[in-house]
C-alpha cells in the first residue's frame, strides 16, 4: 500500500505556544562524559533582518559517536540520560544559545568517518516545510575529509556550516542566513 | 557494519516549495540557492525517540486543563499515524496548538481582537499507541484574519508536529476541517499542487467517533515518509 504522505506547512506565528513546551536549550547537564560547550548565534532572513520567529531542533550522538536510537548498532556506550536532542526558539533578535557537549565523530557512506557534527533542523514562520543543516566545530581537523561537507560542490560555502570556536573558551559562533552572499547550506535529503 | 535503510523522497507535487509568493512571508525565508542532495547517513536515520513519560493526564484533552469548560463546538479527534507503506508508526509524540473557538491564540503577539477564554490554552500532545492510533479532546478552532493580503482569513485549523522513527520522519502541518469555505482561498492550504496532498490535510467528520449528547467526532490520519525498500547504500 503506497500513501500519500501528508503535507508539510508552516509552524507559523504562534509556534510558541505548541512547540516550546519540549524547549531543550541545556543538554550538557544530562551528559556525563564529553567537552560542555555552549552553540550560540543568530537567524536572519533575505534582507538582514533577525528572525524573532524560529526553532532550531538539534540532534546529535554523545561523546563517544553513538546515537540514542535502536538504527545505531555500533558497539558504543549510551550516556544514561543523554538522549541527544535540543530544541531552541529564537529570541526577538533572532538569537539563540545551545549548551551540549560535543558530539564524538560517527561512521559516515562506505568506510568513511564523519567529522563530528549536530544535525539541525529550522522551522520559522513563512517556511512552508522545515530544513536541514548541519553545524560542525572549527576545531576539527576532520572537516577537510568529512564526506558530507565534501559533497557541497561551492567549497566557498562550506564554511558556513562551521561554528567558530571563540579565543580559548568552549564557545561556538554559528548563524543561519537565509539568503544572499553568506547563505547557510541546506541539505535535500 | 549493517546497510542502512534510508528514507523515501516524496513524490513531486506532494510537499511545498520553500518559495510560495502567494504566501508573502515566505519570499525572504526561502533558500535562494538549490538545495544540496546528500545521502541519508546514520545521523539523519536515527532521530529523538519520546516515550508516555512525557504525558500528563490532561494533556490530550483541551477542555479539562481549567477550572471551567472552554466555550466553543466541543471535537473528539483521533486517527492514526502510519507510513508511506501503510506501516502504523507506534509511540511517537504529537503535539497540538491551536486557536480558541473565537479565533484567538493565547500568545503574546495575537492582536486579533477576538475575546480569549480563560479556560482554554490550546495545546495538547499525546504519544500513539502500539497500533498508531491517536486521540484528542478539543473545542473546533475558529478563523482568524492575516495580513498576508486584502481580507485573508486561516480556514479553521489545528497546528500538529510529529517526530516518528527518524528526524528525516519529522512533519510539521496543519489539520483543516471538511467543508470549510476558506479552504480554497487559503494559500497556505493550497501552497502543494497534488489534489491528494491538499485533501491529505483535510479530516472528515466521523459518525463512528461521534460522542451522544457531548462531542462531534472527526478523523484525520497523518502519513510520515516510509522506509526505502532496500538499502541505500553500504555504511
Ligand atoms: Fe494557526
Amino acid at each position: 500500500m503506497a500513501l500519500v504522505p501528508t503535507a508539510s506547512q508552516t509552524v507559523g506565528p504562534y509556534l510558541h505556544l505548541g512547540l516550546t513546551a519540549l524547549t531543550r536549550a541545556d543538554i550538557a547537564k544530562d551528559a556525563s562524559k564529553g567537552e560542555k560547550i555552549v552553540i550560540s548565534g543568530r537567524v536572519f532572513d533575505g534582507e538582514g533582518q533577525p528572525v524573532p520567529d524560529a526553532l532550531l531542533e538539534f540532534w546529535q550522538a554523545n561523546a563517544d559517536g553513538k546515537y540514542a536510537h535502536p538504527d545505531d548498532l555500533q558497539d558504543k556506550p549510551l550516556d544514561g540520560g543523554f538522549l541527544g536532542f535540543g530544541r531552541v526558539p529564537t529570541d526577538k533578535d533572532g538569537g539563540f544559545r545551545f549548551a551540549t557537549v560535543k558530539p564524538g565523530a560517527v561512521p559516515g557512506p562506505g568506510n568513511s568517518l564523519q567529522a563530528p557534527h549536530i544535525v539541525v533542523c529550522v522551522f520559522m514562520r513563512g517556511m512552508l516545510r522545515h530544513l536541514y543543516t548541519r553545524i560542525y566545530f572549527s576545531d576539527e581537523a576532520g572537516n577537510a575529509d568529512d564526506p558530507v561537507l565534501g559533497l557541497i560542490e561551492d567549497a566557498a560555502r562550506r564554511p558556513t556550516l562551521v561554528a567558530q570556536r571563540q579565543g580559548g573558551k568552549a564557545e561556538y559562533h554559528w548563524d543561519i542566513h537565509m539568503q544572499g552572499q553568506k547563505e547557510t547550506v541546506f541539505f535535500d535529503c | 557494519m549493517s546497510a542502512l535503510i534510508g528514507y523515501k523522497k516524496p513524490a513531486a507535487g506532494t510537499q511545498p516549495n520553500y518559495l510560495h509568493p502567494p504566501y508573502q512571508s515566505s519570499i525572504k525565508r526561502a533558500p535562494g540557492k538549490p538545495l544540496v542532495l546528500v545521502p541519508q547517513t546514520l545521523s539523519e536515520i536515527t532521530g529523538p525517540l519520546f516515550g508516555h513519560e512525557l504525558i500528563g493526564p490532561t494533556d490530550n484533552d483541551l477542555t479539562k486543563q481549567h477550572d471551567g469548560e472552554p466555550i466553543g463546538e466541543r471535537i473528539i479527534l483521533s486517527g492514526r499515524v502510519l507510513d508511506e507503506n501503510g506501516r502504523p508508526v507506534p509511540r511517537t509524540l504529537i503535539e497540538v496548538w491551536q486557536a480558541n473557538s473565537t479565533g484567538r491564540y493565547r500568545h503574546a503577539l495575537d492582536q486579533h481582537d477576538a475575546p480569549l477564554d480563560p479556560n482554554f490554552t490550546g495545546y495538547g500532545r499525546t504519544v500513539t499507541d502500539d497500533e498508531g492510533r491517536y486521540r484528542f479532546v478539543s473545542i473546533k478552532p475558529g478563523a482568524y484574519p492575516w495580513r498576508n493580503h486584502h481580507n485573508a482569513w486561516r480556514p479553521q485549523h489545528i497546528h500538529f508536529s510529529l517526530f516518528g522513527p527518524s528526524f528525516m520522519t519529522r512533519l510539521v502541518t496543519q489539520m483543516y476541517f471538511p467543508g470549510d469555505p476558506l479552504l480554497p482561498l487559503d494559500p497556505i492550504f493550497n501552497c502543494v499542487t497534488d489534489q491528494r496532498a491538499r485533501d491529505s490535510m483535510i479530516s472528515t467528520f466521523d459518525l463512528e467517533t461521534t460522542i451522544p449528547e457531548f462531542a462531534l467526532g472527526y478523523r484525520w490520519d497523518i502519513v510520515l515518509r516510509g522506509r526505502d525498500a532496500t538499502p541505500m547504500e553500504k555504511q
